[in-house]
């Protein structure tokens, strides 16, 4: 299939590793930007939801509150910000045109999503590892299964970013690239089960929040440190796993048409 | 094998313009081709199809032989372009956007960092490297897209209306740089607006108008297409009336300035003669406008509709 290039395999890993290093390189310079308002925005959570409102609310599933939220709340940063970084960096690059250099270039289309995925994943992987060291000083947290929280978290970080990819190709203005993080991401999030169990709902709205996939994600990442979940977690691996696949197919789909980028 | 080849590009836009209809073009390994139109007449859009950013409605786009979407990485491997707009990131730095590029093209950190440092000082920008592309002066951006698109070496480079906006000596710098890296045995193909920048350095014109090539040729024989030239003669002494010039026709612009025609079957020594006959004393002479731009004025003026109407 003449789009992978199989005969230039050093070049093509040439260029995936200078996207890679240009995106981690843009999330780090800009860190004020990218880096430090999660950790000032989840310190609040666990000041206020933790400490401030948590004492009075009582143990969740059989744990303290604060331990409870903790997982959802790193979840929390890692979309938020593993989508926000690609759908910026993306459409930056088609606001500014500097998009151009790539496709100029002979960097395969897949080359082009991984590398701007991976800077997605790098920035909400390195937000949940600062929001972590935040939490364990508000909460104690004893991780139940190191395998399930790696991979649960690097796969919603991929997931996330790819869904920042799509939207970046889309947007045609600024407004554009806030809309799905304003209106889907946040109220998504916040219903997927952050602050509490499904199960202190009623059967009609926990049937509903089944339908809301980011509830399987902060879950099955609350299974990997609590050891507990709303949800069968090989249901949320699953689930993720059909988003990636989907999102990357339609991702390379976009970019094959050039829709967004070629006219 | 030709260094770039069109066959039957076609481009109609959303909407139904079409932008190119049944484009065919050949340039030659080492010429040093010139692609001149008016605005709108197709060039930027041949550009963008050959460099992947428009996609044709049909045709092919081959370099070196390469067929840009059956070979894409031959084919892009060989091609270098310097866009007519802007287009590096505005927050990265002169050698940040090089050293990126050549990434891109698959070449390695290290002889991308000695290619960067060779390009920009060749362009003066060795000691902006540091500096952000933003602060850059609009010729030292010019000059940073040119070594962008050289650093990964490429045999083909086109330049879409480099020297747009830049100074005088500016622009003879560039032209120098680029005859010197054409001799070096680098493809060029330049679109511009500037005629006198096409007659001096390219070897073959190719002219398009309506997104159809209605000439290609090299520049002596496009040349020699002119009928006539004007020339504005400035004289030793002002005169009072027209001087009596049997062969030649000629308007006086003021008492010291005489317009004068030359037809291609007539010589300067001929038009010298009769002055001097009517006593007239030239003290110095100059075309009246460049003559490429002069024949281009010409052949544009008696050209076709331009396709562009809507599809039925």
């Amino acid at each position: 299939m003449a789009a992978l290039y199989p005969a230039y395999p050093r070049q093509t890993l040439t260029a995936l590793q200078t996207l890679v290093h240009k995106e981690t390189h843009r999330y780090l310079r800009i860190w004020v930007q990218t880096l430090v308002p999660p950790a000032i925005t989840m310190t609040l959570y666990f000041v206020i939801f933790g400490s401030l409102i948590g004492s009075r609310v009582g143990p969740m599933d059989g744990f303290d509150f604060m331990e409870f939220i903790a997982p959802g709340i790193i979840m929390m940063s890692v979309i938020t910000n593993s989508y926000s970084n690609v759908v910026s960096s993306f459409f930056g690059a088609k606001f500014q045109r500097h998009v151009e250099e790539l496709l100029v270039s002979p960097t395969p289309n897949y080359v082009i999503l991984a590398g701007y995925v991976s800077g997605g994943v790098g920035r909400g992987l390195f937000t949940g590892l600062i929001v972590t060291i935040i939490a364990s000083f508000f909460a104690d947290l004893q991780i139940h299964s190191i395998p399930v929280t790696i991979s649960v978290v690097f796969l919603t970080a991929v997931l996330f970013s790819i869904g920042g990819f799509i939207n970046a190709v889309f947007a045609k203005k600024f407004d554009d690239i806030a809309i799905v993080p304003t209106f889907v991401l946040t109220p998504l999030t916040y219903l997927g089960g952050v602050f509490y169990s499904i199960s202190l709902l009623p059967d009609f709205w926990q049937g509903l929040s089944l339908a809301n996939p980011i509830l399987y994600m902060v879950n099955a990442f609350r299974y990997g440190i609590l050891g507990s979940s709303d949800i069968p977690i090989y249901t949320a691996y699953l689930l993720i796993g059909v988003f990636i696949a989907l999102g990357t197919a339609i991702s390379l789909w976009l970019l094959r048409r050039g829709v967004g980028l070629r006219s | 094998m030709n260094a770039l080849s069109l066959r039957q590009l076609n481009k109609t836009y959303a909407g139904g313009v079409t932008a190119l209809a049944d484009v065919d073009l050949e340039v030659e390994p080492g010429d040093f081709f010139g692609l001149l139109g008016p605005n709108g007449a197709g060039k930027t859009t041949i550009i963008g199809i050959v460099a992947s950013l428009v996609t044709p409605t049909s045709g092919s786009v081959s370099v070196f032989g390469h067929d840009i979407q059956r070979d894409p990485w031959e084919a892009k491997s060989n091609l270098g372009l310097v866009p007519q707009e802007f287009n590096f990131n505005q927050f990265e730095t002169v050698e940040q956007i090089v050293i990126n590029q050549a990434g891109y093209y698959g070449i390695d950190r290290h002889t991308a960092r000695e290619r960067a440092e060779k390009y920009l000082r060749e362009l003066d920008l060795w000691g902006k490297r540091d500096a952000s592309s933003r602060s850059l002066s609009g010729g030292m951006k010019r000059r940073l897209m040119i070594a962008r698109a050289l650093v990964h070496e490429p045999r083909l480079l086109i330049l879409d209306e480099p020297t747009a906006g830049v100074d005088i000596e500016l622009r003879r710098s560039m032209w120098a740089f680029l005859r010197r890296i054409n001799e070096r045995g680098t493809t060029i193909i330049l679109t511009t607006h500037y005629l006198e920048e096409a007659e001096s350095l390219c070897r073959h014109i190719g002219i398009i108008d309506g997104g159809r090539i209605i000439e290609k040729t090299d520049v002596p024989t496009l040349l020699s297409k002119l009928k006539s030239q004007s020339f504005v003669l400035d004289l030793a002494d002002s005169v009072s009336r027209l001087p009596h010039l049997p062969d030649f026709h000629a308007v006086p612009l003021d008492e010291r300035r005489l317009e004068v025609e030359v037809r291609g079957d007539q010589t300067l020594s001929e038009l010298f003669a009769q002055l001097a006959a009517a006593g007239v004393e030239v003290s110095s002479m100059k075309n009246k406008s460049n003559r490429l731009e002069e024949l281009f004025v010409r052949m544009l003026g008696n050209r076709s509709p331009a396709p562009t109407s809507e599809n039925a």
